[in-house]
């Protein structure tokens, strides 16, 4: 057992935390306030290597672990949840399955530019009817000559708007059982057919970018299909297993922002002659908090650790996802008390921490999913 | 070019610093390079891209130091030399520093060597001149810019918020003062790399000094934190009410005017 970081791990996790300080936490606010994409401090991200750590060097990446990554997602969470969900999603749903499951000439055309952060990818599973069950995806690929032409309906993904290319999940014929066999395609951006809006009015990670995507007619050539025509399913399954670790990070990340705020705040608000940080019931929620704040980390440490190891971590990161989120909300609801009236001003920012938070219990597979997920690892 | 840094470890004085037994307590304090030196491995890089050659980063210290000596290289230095005093030395001052760095640099030809205006710790700025000295070389404190023309070089240097502008040559030693440049964050493709660049490690006996050589020539008496700053008074009333008030107070209580 060494529950040691790496001196590269340390250093990306300072750098990282100086970088989120530096640059995004000033503008968390306004992010969220004014619903904003913060293009240019993606571009930023992407200067620094942030967009492409748990990618090797010769697809444009940094050669780092998924350990390495997580660090980093949650430095980002901790300051600012919309960018940490868009940076989350552009690593985990828009670059890596391009990286598990594509050909040479995929990787080198659609993955290198997204692993050296000169754009951002997205990935379109969820649809309008078709959510926490995937597998009843509407969306329709059929192959005519050397084309596919891709008919559907794609809603809330994440980026979406920004991103040079979109992997979509679409059925693409029958197996013989007569159940529906789905594959991944690569759209690249501006294709004719493919129309994308952001019109949500969210009531969280409101600067993240989240659209609507209208396919008519979309056509890619044949080779746009991403690996196993048959193994759509499969792949985006493992896809979201290891999303869920970055997602967990995030959740950290707010996590921890709320425990540092409410801790700050408890220790100079007065009230009856005293720092509210005395008395016990204060002290309590603190105490409960560090705890679960520790705990989450350990378990998402746990399943990267996994993940780079080459070990099974289906059970572990869905344990990470769903402990980290509930804490990730319990924690930013408890520093909205701790602060009291002022917590429930946008200033403070804890109230943001909250709604931030709970897009994460809904979010790359819902708490309830999470649960699924164990229960069949358990052998239910 | 042949280029060096001095660069020091230091605790982060915008963190919590604490007094026990007259000495700052290690365990919970944070350690950075120390800021100016910041300043100085980013000049230094900027010089090496624009005029060739190489950057080596040298620090006297513990091996605790590797860290920071880590992150120059991830910032884009070349080498780093650690030299380590943990062993040998119990204490030490400036003397000390500049003793070790002069039989350093016995050797090495150095076109310039940047240093930070000031170590945050101790703030004496004393190692960078006393250094040159023993060197031999000019030596240049607080610079703001500069540009190498051949053996020519122009500076600017900030004086108690002037610029003064001086011409001067190589070999050449400088101290850096904010103003002079953004330091770069580390990228992940540097701390990969820096993982591979050379990080050589050195002990007194290595530079052919003995304890005695170096041993220190002032004794650090005491060590205590600034008294805590009381709470600040506010003032009610008209503005011009206010502005008489405070004015009578400056004069009676504060006493500074
Ligand atoms: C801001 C934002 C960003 C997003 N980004 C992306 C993206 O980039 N790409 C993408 O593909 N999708 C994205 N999504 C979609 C997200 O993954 C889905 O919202 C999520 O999977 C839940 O699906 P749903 O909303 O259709 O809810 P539903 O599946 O309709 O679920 C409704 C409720 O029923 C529960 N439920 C459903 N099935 C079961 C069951 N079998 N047992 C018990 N309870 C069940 C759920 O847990 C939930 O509580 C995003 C969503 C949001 C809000
Ligand atoms: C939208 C809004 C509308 C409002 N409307 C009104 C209004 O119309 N009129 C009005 O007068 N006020 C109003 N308020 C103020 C509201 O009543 C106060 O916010 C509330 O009483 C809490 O006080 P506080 O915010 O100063 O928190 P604090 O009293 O500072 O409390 C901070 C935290 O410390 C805890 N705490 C404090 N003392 C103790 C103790 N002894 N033991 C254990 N825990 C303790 C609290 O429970 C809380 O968790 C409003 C507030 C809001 C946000």
């Amino acid at each position: 057992m060494n529950f040691e970081l790496t001196k590269e791990q340390e250093m990306t996790r300072k750098m990282v935390r100086d970088f989120a300080v530096e640059t995004i936490q000033p503008r968390a606010i306004d992010i969220d306030k004014n619903g904003e994409f913060p293009e240019d401090i993606f571009k930023e991200m992407g200067k620094l290597g942030l967009l492409g750590i748990p990618f090797p060097e010769e697809y444009g990446g940094a050669g780092g672990d998924t350990v390495t990554y997580a660090l980093a997602a949650e430095e980002i969470g901790r300051v600012c949840g919309s960018t940490g969900l868009s940076y989350a999603a552009a690593v985990s749903l828009g670059a890596s399955p391009l990286y598990y499951f594509g050909t040479e000439e995929q990787k080198q055309e659609y993955l290198v530019p997204l692993a050296k952060g000169e754009a951002l990818g997205s990935f379109g599973l969820t649809e309008p009817n078709a959510g926490s069950d995937a597998g009843g995806t509407k969306t329709t690929a059929k192959l005519e000559g050397d084309h596919y032409v891709i008919n559907g309906e794609k809603c809330w993904i994440t980026n979406a708007e920004y991103a040079r290319s979109i992997t979509v999940t679409a059925v693409s014929g029958k197996r013989e059982d007569g159940k529906n066999i789905i594959s991944a395609f690569i759209i690249p951006q501006d294709t004719p057919g493919m129309s994308i809006k952001s019109d949500y009015d969210k009531m969280g990670v409101r600067g993240s970018n989240t659209s609507e995507i209208v396919l008519e007619d979309v056509k890619v050539p044949k080779e746009n299909i991403l690996g196993d025509p048959e193994g759509g399913f499969k792949q985006f399954l493992h896809t979201l297993d290891g999303g869920r670790i970055s997602i967990a990070s995030l959740a950290v990340g707010i996590a921890q922002a709320s425990l540092d705020r409410a801790l700050e705040y408890a220790k100079e608000r007065k009230q009856f002659g005293q720092a509210i940080s005395n008395f016990q019931a204060i002290q309590f929620k603190l105490a409960d908090m560090a705890m679960e704040v520790e705990l989450a980390r350990n378990m998402v440490l746990k399943a990267a650790w996994l993940k780079d190891q080459g070990k099974p971590f289906t059970k572990e990161s869905a344990y990470a996802k769903l402990f980290a989120s509930e804490t990730a909300f319990r924690s930013a609801n408890q520093a909205i008390q701790i602060h009291g009236g002022y917590g429930y001003m946008r200033e403070y920012e804890v109230e943001r921490y909250l709604r931030d938070a709970k897009l994460l219990e809904i979010g790359e597979g819902t708490s309830e999913i999470q649960r699924l997920v164990i229960a069949r690892q358990l052998g239910c | 070019m042949n280029i060096f840094v001095l660069l020091k470890r230091t605790f982060d004085t915008e963190e919590k610093i604490v007094i026990k037994n007259g000495q700052i307590e290690d365990d919970g304090a944070e350690y950075i390079i120390n800021p100016y030196d910041e300043y100085a491995v980013e000049e230094a890089i900027n010089l090496r891209d624009e005029h060739g050659g190489e950057v080596t980063v040298v620090t006297v210290g513990e091996e605790d130091s590797e860290k920071q000596l880590r992150t120059a290289l991830a910032m884009g230095a070349d080498k780093s030399v650690l030299i380590n005093t943990e062993d040998d030395l119990e204490e030490g001052d400036q003397y000390t520093t500049v003793k070790i760095l002069e039989a350093f640099f016995a050797d090495k030809e150095a076109d310039i060597i940047l240093a930070g205006n000031v170590a945050i710790d101790e703030a004496s700025g004393q190692v960078g001149p006393r250094l040159a000295e023993r060197l031999d070389i000019p030596c240049i404190t607080t610079i703001t810019d500069i540009k190498v023309d051949g053996e020519n070089v122009n500076i600017e240097r900030d004086v108690e918020g002037d610029v003064e502008k001086i011409e001067t040559s190589l070999p050449l030693l400088v101290t850096c003062q904010q103003g002079l440049n953004e330091p770069r964050y580390p990228s992940l493709p540097g701390i990969m790399k820096a993982k591979k660049k050379p990080l050589e490690e050195l002990e007194l006996d290595d530079l052919d000094l003995e304890e005695d050589d170096v041993e220190q020539k002032s004794r650090t008496t005491e060590i205590f934190l600034p008294p805590e700053k009381e709470a600040g008074k506010v003032l009610e009333g008209e503005s011009d009410e206010q502005v008489k008030e405070l004015v009578s107070l400056l004069k009676t209580e504060a006493k500074v005017l």
